[in-house]
């Protein structure tokens, strides 16, 4: 948090009267406004956080090259949806009719897009979805379709999950224990439709509460079946308590996850065990880096005093994506030459290469395919000494 | 083995259920209110455990008798505040009060204590004792917390029988006017009752910490289900609550075990609605004898 200081103040005045003096010069460089309707209280808050660091980081490189369109600087607007989709709305429509921004980014959850991105479609102001990983949201049925996104996507992680699973363990007779909610029921989903395509069936599916304390009897009755690995999805705490449920059971069984325990301090929750869960990343600051993921790094250490190292870019996925996902915004404003909503949508099709942080996109996006983030794309890691370290790829 | 491990797993759960409703049953058979909010006093007994412990690094005990002494304070503060004004003008708005005191307890403890679960390390709960040969495993704490509330139990029984309090608690249900006439503090009871039950539910709260995620809204659910308990086990024996604790809590897990986990709120709540038609007053309770 920055307070005002004197000569910030000063500078203000100065710029003030100079915009009065020269209207004409100050509209030349009127700043392109970019939205963020994310959660940013309540257990969300650090994931809200997280993303506002990875667009400001990316729009700071931007300004600092000279902006775009001629000279014209970005500007993050943010604004809290609580998790709340009817909150997201009114925000979102706030920042495209009062603000006029030219992106809209946000939708932490994945209920909130869902109701932000048809309001993006009808109002024809691109949506950029640097986290929720419903798949619907991209593939919401609207022509033209406005909503692009650089993050995990359900469909495609259940699809890893289980070639890795496959991969990895040789399991045969895979279960699901999964978090009861629209979350867990949109995995429940991808999930056997991944295992239909391979022709294998799940031997249990079983569902935890978030605040669930033992997990121990839906376990109890997925070891029952047979099962030889699990398919797990929930958010850090409960994902917690199934591997301490394992433990307490002396169930030695191979935890595939979806990437709930990157959202905190995993280790501390779970207990020595948490190193045994292998769980889906988009981007591990860990491992060895790029140039790219070198520069974020630095420059992260550099500008906020509570990050001392790779370990406290957390979590790294919502960093690593809104980064991307402002470069590849900004490519698309500045390949359509203007900030106008269709322009830029279609903008985004003209990407032609970026090398940023999770890989170098080739054309990311095409009339098809709004999701930059792919299967091969995922990094699989564990939590080794409260670290997220990369073990392997699909 | 499948039955035996739900049935060990289910004590577990449903004695610290029991702990958290004897809570209620001090405060109504005293004053016949409650704190709603009885959740929140668990998890303030716990986010308080937590910080001393390991934020401050003060050592384990003090941390815990601290805390203990801090949640029967705020007990003091919830009669002063949310119950006692409006009983006193004969509104029942307490039930409200009492609610949003714990929404802002939990809001409070949102903005201090951070939004990140975070776990309390017991030496209690890191291994897990391995029972006979089938290889059911608790942690040595999950044993802990019946003996602790089944003893608690015993505690409050002896008290309100045996002692000059607990006699004087008995008077006041019985009739309030007439004890104060005969010289026993009524408002004190009360208010000591208050502290009394945010103590009980910050001593679940101490026991849970090590085994649970703690964070702002870690009581929600559980005193729900607390207070469901309470009145399973007709809110006014102390045994019947610690026991209808400890039918709730295993039936949920036989239930999950059996039938599968999306059934398993479904059932649990349905037997309570189906038992509380079958005994209007619990399980255990009796009818009120209403004196004229």
């Amino acid at each position: 948090m920055s307070r005002p200081t004197r000569r910030l103040v000063l500078t203000q005045l100065a710029a003030a009267a100079c915009a009065t003096a020269f209207t004409g010069a100050a509209l030349a460089a009127e700043p392109i406004k970019i939205g963020l309707v994310t959660a940013l209280s309540g257990q969300s808050a650090l994931a809200g956080e997280a993303l506002t660091r990875g667009i400001t980081l990316a729009i700071d490189e931007i300004n600092a090259a000279g902006g775009l369109l001629g000279g014209r600087k970005l500007e993050l607007l943010r604004r809290d949806d609580e998790s709340n989709p009817a909150k997201g709305v009114v925000a979102a429509r706030e920042l495209i009719f009062k603000e006029k921004v030219a992106v809209l980014f946000g939708g932490l959850d994945t209920p909130v897009s869902m109701a932000i991105v048809p309001v993006a479609n009808q109002e024809k102001v691109p949506f950029m979805g640097p986290w929720a990983a419903g798949t619907a949201i991209t593939k919401n049925g609207a022509n033209p379709n406005f909503a692009f996104r650089v993050s995990a996507v359900d469909e495609i992680v259940d699809k890893a999950m289980l070639q890795y699973a496959q991969k990895t363990f040789k399991s045969t007779k895979p279960a699901m224990i999964l978090v009861n909610n629209p979350w867990g029921e949109s995995n429940e989903k991808g999930l056997k439709a991944a295992l239909a395509e391979k022709g294998v069936a799940s031997v249990g599916v079983e569902k935890f509460e978030a605040n669930d304390l033992d997990v121990v009897p839906q376990l109890t009755r997925l070891k029952a079946a047979g099962a030889d690995t699990l398919f797990l999805v929930g958010n850090v705490g409960p994902s917690a308590q199934v591997v301490k449920s394992l433990d307490r059971m002396g169930w030695k069984v191979p935890v595939v996850s979806h990437w709930g325990p990157a959202g905190g301090r995993f280790t501390e929750l779970a207990g020595p065990n948490a190193k045994d869960v292998h769980f889906i990343q988009t981007y591990s600051f860990f491992g060895k880096q790029g140039p790219v993921g070198e520069r974020v790094i630095k420059t992260m250490m550099a500008k906020y005093p509570n990050v001392k190292g790779p370990g406290d870019i957390t979590p790294a996925v919502g960093v690593a994506n809104a980064y991307d996902g402002l470069h590849l915004a900004a490519r698309a404003i500045a390949a359509a030459g203007s900030t106008e909503g269709d322009a830029v949508r279609q903008g985004f099709y003209k990407i032609d290469r970026h090398e940023g942080l999770i890989k170098t996109y080739v054309k990311p996006f095409s009339a098809t395919v709004h999701d930059a983030v792919g299967v091969d794309d995922y990094v699989w890691t564990q939590f080794i000494d409260n670290r997220i370290v990369p073990v392997g790829t699909n | 083995m499948l039955m035996l491990s739900a049935f060990l797993s289910g004590l577990g759960l449903g004695s610290m259920y029991g702990l958290m409703a004897l809570g209620f049953y001090v405060t109504y058979a005293v004053s016949g209110t409650v704190n709603f909010a009885q959740g929140s006093s668990m998890m303030l007994g716990a986010v308080l455990t937590f910080t001393f412990a390991q934020t401050l690094g003060w050592p384990v005990a003090f941390a815990i008798l601290l805390a203990l002494v801090l949640c029967a304070l705020y007990g003091w503060l919830v009669e002063w505040l949310a119950v006692r004004p409006f009983v006193s003008r004969g509104s029942d708005s307490w039930l409200m009060a009492t609610v949003a005191l714990g929404i802002i307890l939990d809001n409070v403890v949102l903005f201090t204590f951070g939004k990140e679960p975070r776990s309390m390390p017991s030496p209690l709960a890191e291994a897990p004792v391995r029972l006979g040969e089938l290889g059911l495993g608790v942690y040595p704490l999950q044993i802990l917390i019946p003996v602790v509330g089944l003893a608690l139990a015993a505690a409050l029984h002896f008290v309100a029988r045996r002692t000059r309090w607990g006699v004087g608690m008995l008077a006041v249900v019985q009739n309030r006017d007439a004890a104060r006439l005969m010289g026993i503090p009524v408002k004190r009871l009360v208010t000591a009752s208050f502290a009394l039950s945010a103590l009980l539910a910050a001593v679940a709260g101490v026991l849970i910490a090590p085994l649970f995620n703690i964070h702002a809204d870690m009581g929600t659910l559980f005193g729900l289900k607390a207070f469901a308990v309470a009145i399973l086990g007709g809110i006014l024996s102390p045994w019947g609550v610690m026991v209808a604790g400890l039918v709730f809590g295993v039936s949920e897990s036989l239930v999950t075990v059996l039938l599968g986990s999306g059934y398993t709120q479904i059932i649990t709540f349905s037997l309570v609605i189906a038992t509380l038609a079958w005994r209007p007053n619990g399980l255990f309770g009796r009818a009120e004898v209403k004196k004229v």
